[in-house]
């Protein structure tokens, strides 16, 4: 065979091979697993929480044996390591190398929003059950960056300010880590409570991994107020709530909490100093609802422990894409449609017990519950429902247009109303 | 026959080298592209650390803080305050160069392990401005943007742009320390007290390295922050300075180009190793023990050491 012959056959052959490949390939993309990226922090200081995420998310998908709309499911799970940049990295790989037709997690809002901005580009459905920087639903909205089975900072603690106000608290003082969802969920408490006429006597932030709080409970201590709300979330929630109480201000001053300050990935190591700490959020795990008390159980019987936010809502949250998934026949390469269905779908299966809806900024609508933390019978400790708000939206119950003009909560606007 | 200072020989490799490295993307993949973007931006922050480190004998744990400025300037200047993104970039790399000059009047005065602290503290210094000032930096959430310009949106544009500009800074630090400046950084790093009695201005000359290195620094973050279109506290922190540090080590204290080389190999482990297990970082760990037990000259101060004792040289690099 003389070279020329030798180009035309395997021109003639390479062509046609790319003729038979070419509808394989076809078949292939509709038959082939549906892929979906999660990204979470498996190292860096938020990691135990990262893998409590993996937990809701394998756990769900167990239960429905990996497969959505009769397509088999592929997971990929790759570390963001608490950090943005690497975060970024494995976002990337995940999109580009990885051809993930949709990217959930990330548990730092650094991390979320590091990679909502990468997506902004490329159009990959984000799902960020656990991000909760308040602009990603409102003033810097990303099509494609959607909070399933999430919530913004301020969402639940707009309704605890004014439970607050029902208590007949006349004066609150803050203590929260000085970073954005700080800023964000005690912005939400403080404008309710001030609008309703009470009064922030004063606000502390402190830089995160504070390791002694005596500076601050001491100045707590010498305050004339009705509560302290607390708005800590890992080790600093921990070592809070612990000095607190050897401070001698528990029973002293009722103490309020974020909803991450009594999140069992805190309490879960506490004794009797986290009894009574009062705090807002959409899943209470002692709740008495039949659903909730079923998922529980079931999560406590297979991870030993009682689930987390971060294992609830990542839950949750791959629920709510499955359940998407399914109204569109699992079809996860269609970015637009399934953008579509995940905002019309409203979430049934939820372990809340109630259906769940987004509102028209991609955010969810929730019943948010006012919780204690409580004695189990078996000595562990768990949030119980004590009063609830039904149907809250992000926007609390401002006009969301009007509230988007007021600039987003910061170490410098509150949202305080001037007396 | 020299060409451009670089003997026959070295041009034809150096040529080569770059060929290869210029028609890479089209063999790669998208995010494979990135990839070796990154380790570009990155081999560039290693040689700027190696100026000081390999030349000086100082090694600056502040880098990844000069580093992060010209990120934070980028995105700044075209994000927020809408300049055009050329400017941006001169705004960076200028910034950067004023940090360092700024660390170098503090710092040059020591030597050993207390150059390492004072930088350290600098770049921590630095690393609590952007995680504090949050109306400017946006705090730890960091700043966003679209920073590159339209031209260079695609990943294989943005690849070659950043291989020129490495090509020139490589060239531009190569000469830097082959010149009587730079062999006068070498003579300090072998016996200070011997060139200060020679009459040279020790202070001055180890004032100007720092500002050259953090200039060089300041391209590769203005880089970075286009390559990201993000930048936040991560970006300036210790661990940035120390991974700069560890991919000079890695490649070789010394060597310059080994900056590369180290780059290279630990983006490359962090990136495959990780899709393996979660404990990535141990594996990275490992590989470091085992690189400064078998080769602790580095992997390309290695290969030359093999090399040279070959032609019968003793195989320390003496700068020309």
């Amino acid at each position: 065979m003389d070279r020329r012959q030798f180009l035309k056959n395997s021109t003639a052959a390479v062509a046609a091979a790319g003729t038979m490949a070419a509808p394989w390939r076809c078949a292939r993309a509709q038959a082939g697993p549906i892929k979906i990226g999660l990204l979470t922090p498996l190292t860096g200081v938020v990691a135990s929480g990262g893998k409590e995420m993996v937990e809701g998310v394998q756990f769900y998908l167990e239960s429905v044996n990996y497969q959505i709309a009769g397509r088999k499911v592929e997971l990929v799970i790759e570390d963001d390591a608490s950090n943005p940049d690497t975060a970024l990295q494995k976002a990337r790989r995940l999109v580009e190398q990885g051809n993930c037709h949709m990217l959930i997690g990330d548990l730092l809002a650094n991390t979320g929003l590091a990679v909502a901005n990468y997506v902004k580009g490329t159009g990959t459905p984000y799902f960020i059950p656990i991000i909760a920087a308040d602009d990603l639903t409102q003033r810097q909205r990303i099509k494609n960056v959607i909070r399933v089975a999430g919530y913004t900072g301020s969402a639940f603690t707009h309704p605890f300010g004014d439970w607050c106000l029902k208590q007949g608290y006349k004066k609150i003082a803050t203590i929260s880590q000085d970073y954005t969802f700080g800023h964000e969920q005690c912005g939400g408490l403080a404008q309710v409570f001030t609008e309703g006429g009470g009064e922030i006597v004063q606000q502390f932030w402190h830089p995160l991994n504070t390791a002694d709080f005596s500076p601050y409970l001491g100045q707590l201590a010498d305050l004339k107020v009705d509560a302290i709300f607390a708005m800590e979330t890992g080790a600093d929630a921990t070592r809070l709530i612990q000095q607190y109480a050897s401070f001698g201000l528990k029973g002293k001053f009722p103490l309020l909490g974020a909803m991450n300050a009594t999140d069992q990935s805190v309490i879960r190591t506490l004794g009797e100093e986290c009894d009574g700490i009062i705090a807002a959020a959409h899943f209470a795990e002692g709740s008495d609802n039949p659903v909730t008390q079923k998922f529980t159980k079931n999560y406590e019987a297979k991870y030993g422990k009682i689930p987390s936010l971060y294992g609830f809502s990542m839950y949750s949250g791959i629920m709510w894409v499955a359940e998407a998934l399914e109204k569109i026949g699992g079809k996860a390469e269609d970015r637009d449609a399934l953008i579509d269905s995940v905002l019309k779908t409203e979430l049934t299966g939820s372990p809340l017990g109630t259906t769940v809806k987004l509102d028209a900024y991609g955010n969810p609508i929730y019943d948010v519950q006012i919780r204690k933390v409580v004695k189990r019978a078996d000595g562990k400790y768990w949030n119980v429902p004590i009063a609830s708000y039904p149907g809250v939206s992000q926007f609390w119950k401002y006009d969301p247009e009007t509230y988007m003009k007021q600039p987003p909560y910061s170490r410098t606007f509150q949202g305080i109303k001037k007396a | 026959m020299k060409i451009a200072g670089m003997t026959g020989r070295t041009a034809v490799v150096v040529l080569a080298i770059l060929a290869i490295a210029a028609a890479l993307p089209l063999a790669l993949s998208n995010y494979q592209v990135g990839l070796a973007t990154e380790m570009l931006i990155f081999g560039m922050l290693a040689m700027s650390i190696d100026i000081l480190a390999g030349f000086a004998g100082r090694t600056s744990l502040g880098h990844g803080a000069i580093f992060g400025v010209s990120g934070y300037v980028v995105v700044y200047a075209s994000a927020q305050a809408g300049l055009p993104p050329a400017l941006a970039f001169v705004l960076g790399m200028a910034a950067a160069t004023a940090v360092a000059i700024v660390f170098a009047l503090l710092a040059v005065r020591t030597s050993g392990v207390y150059f390492l602290l004072l930088t350290l503290a600098l770049g921590m210094i630095v690393w609590g401005i952007c995680l504090r000032w949050t109306q400017v930096t946006g705090g730890e959430n960091g700043m966003r943007g679209d920073v590159r310009p339209a031209f260079l949106v695609m990943h294989r544009a943005f690849y070659w742009a950043v291989l020129g500009v490495t090509t020139l800074v490589s060239y531009a630090m190569w000469r830097f320390v082959r010149s009587p400046f730079g062999l006068t950084l070498l003579g300090i790093r072998d016996s200070e007290s011997r060139m200060k009695s020679l009459g040279y201005n020790v202070p001055l000359h180890l004032f100007v390295g720092f500002a050259v290195s953090g200039f060089f620094a300041g391209i590769a973050g203005a880089l970075y922050a286009m390559f990201n279109n993000f930048v936040s506290p991560s970006t300036v922190a210790l661990a940035q300075s120390v991974e700069g540090v560890l991919m000079m080590i890695a490649g070789g204290v010394g060597t310059l180009f080994g900056g590369f080389v180290g780059a290279a190999a630990i983006i490359t482990l962090e990136n495959v190793v990780s899709a393996y297990t979660e404990r990535w970082q141990t594996v990275l760990g490992l590989t470091f023990i085992v690189i400064m037990i078998c080769a602790p000259e580095g992997i390309i101060g290695t290969l030359r050491a093999i090399l040279t004792r070959k032609d019968g040289d003793k195989g320390r690099y003496k700068g020309n």
